[in-house]
């Protein structure tokens, strides 16, 4: 099934006719000129007084440049699925991970027993 | 699934009898594109513990700034932001290349991939030298992970050699005579495969030198334009450092700094272990950029030999995804270390 769509993917690259997709030219070119336009904005932003919001823009700027790096340079978007899928599953276990530590950190006393607290 | 992957196999047959039979094609498999798929689902498994692994130091880096902002808000002082902002372009040309370099494998262009990996290798190099400068200016003003946390008031920026830098560049001179001299040999015995794979190594190693350079250069260029103040920024950024450990917690700051690895855990001051943060996290990244210089080698290496085709290109692309793998932890530890305030 997925062969079928490759090959007829193959099909309209004039001399490719290996296996996998290739990406032309033009969109390699345009996805880094876009990261490196995301880059200047990011840190641009960081000379902006945004107080609080700062780590989300800084966040959100690099997520659409991962975002940019793993569906073009990564191929995930004219891959198999499968990749994607276990890449989107991997990312949810992170967020897991760094959701519930963060949970959890605020909960600690560190003045429980004097002089004994790992972080100060 | 069976039909279609034998029916593309025998059509691929039919086109191209030339590729058909690459040496690497394993029997077990039933196409190449099986081989493929197989290996690259392999190596995106193997992506996946690399990200759980990165994460933890993330979340290291998450609990510690939920705990101490106030370290965090001074941190942007420490690290030269026009530096950071090199090594991300560094690094996004060197995926870009390495992208490229897929491509053209896959569409048998071997000299342009011999290009692309030589490029990918020199821009690693460059990212380290930068990175090396950075890592030198800190150690020569006493910043260090927490246990040998010392920042020295009288730093005055950069004048002469420091001995870490020298420290940190034996490995590249030594490459880089090694293969400079291997190149030489190879030249004058005509072995022209040879004289590529150790000229791109030896212009791989050069280009740590190149990023020193740049590295040095970058702050003159930026103090010319925003008006030399860079000295004085980093001499407040290290007394601000001081008074912050005395703000934090007294008896941190006026334990003399030699005793602090013996107190125990609370003789850290955070800033110590922000940059026992910034080091691990910094560190262990470089080691992934060693690693993937290692197996970018062994790439350049095959290419030369003209191990790959359009049929057969799977380590091309799976070393590929691992840089960019590398790629995208430098994309958020650049934000988070470098940017935030």
């Amino acid at each position: 099934m997925t062969t079928d769509i490759q090959a007829t993917h193959h099909g309209s690259q004039d001399e490719h006719h290996g296996i996998g997709h290739v990406i032309p030219a033009p969109v390699l070119i345009a996805v880094f000129l876009a990261l490196i336009v995301l880059t200047v904005i990011t840190v641009a932003a960081s000379y902006l007084p945004l107080g609080e919001f700062e780590i989300w823009v800084a966040m959100g700027i690099a997520t659409a440049k991962a975002a940019l790096v793993a569906a073009y340079f990564m191929h995930l978007r004219y891959d198999n699925p499968l990749n994607a899928i276990l890449f989107i599953f991997c990312l949810l276990f992170v967020a897991l991970f760094v959701g519930f530590v963060l949970m959890d950190a605020d909960q600690y006393r560190s003045d429980l027993i004097e002089m004994h607290s790992p972080m100060n | 699934m069976n039909q279609t992957a034998l029916s593309s196999e025998s059509e691929s047959g039919a086109s191209h009898a030339d590729h058909d039979h690459s040496p690497f094609f394993a029997h077990h498999f039933e196409s190449p594109q099986q081989q493929f798929d197989a290996g690259k689902l392999g190596m995106w498994l193997f992506l996946i513990t690399e990200i759980l692994f990165f994460s933890g130091l993330f979340v290291a880096y998450a609990v510690f700034r939920a705990r101490h902002p106030e370290v965090f808000a001074d941190a942007h002082l420490y690290l030269d932001k026009s530096l950071g902002t090199v090594n991300t372009v560094v690094l996004l040309f060197s995926s870009l290349t390495m992208a490229w370099a897929v491509r053209c494998a896959q569409l048998n262009q071997q000299r342009g991939l011999i290009v692309c990996l030589t490029t990918t290798l020199a821009c690693a190099s460059l990212f380290l030298g930068i990175k090396a400068i950075e890592y030198a200016h800190k150690w020569d003003s006493g910043i260090f992970w927490a246990g040998m946390y010392q920042p020295l008031a009288d730093y005055h920026g950069d004048h002469g050699l420091s001995p870490f830098l020298i420290g940190l560049s034996v490995p590249a001179l030594l490459a880089l005579v090694i293969f400079a001299v291997a190149a030489v040999l190879a030249y004058a015995r005509r072995a022209r495969q040879q004289l590529i794979v150790f000229g791109g190594l030896a212009l791989t190693s050069l280009a740590f030198f190149v990023g020193v350079g740049c590295a040095k250069a970058v702050p003159v260029v930026v103090d010319a334009m925003v008006g030399g103040d860079h000295d004085q920024a980093t001499v407040v950024s290290v007394e601000g450092g001081r008074t912050e450990s005395v703000q934090e917690g007294s008896e941190d700051a006026e334990q003399p700094p030699d005793e602090a690895p013996e107190t125990g855990p609370t003789g850290f001051s955070p800033a110590g272990i922000f940059f026992s943060i910034y080091f691990a996290m910094t560190g262990v990244h470089a080691i992934h950029i060693l690693a993937g210089m290692g197996v970018i080698a062994w790439l350049l290496v095959r290419s030369v030999r003209g191990d790959f085709t359009p049929t057969y290109f799977g380590p091309v692309d799976y070393v590929g995804l691992y840089w960019h793998l590398v790629d995208l932890v430098w994309i958020f530890l650049f934000p988070l270390l470098y940017l935030i305030q």
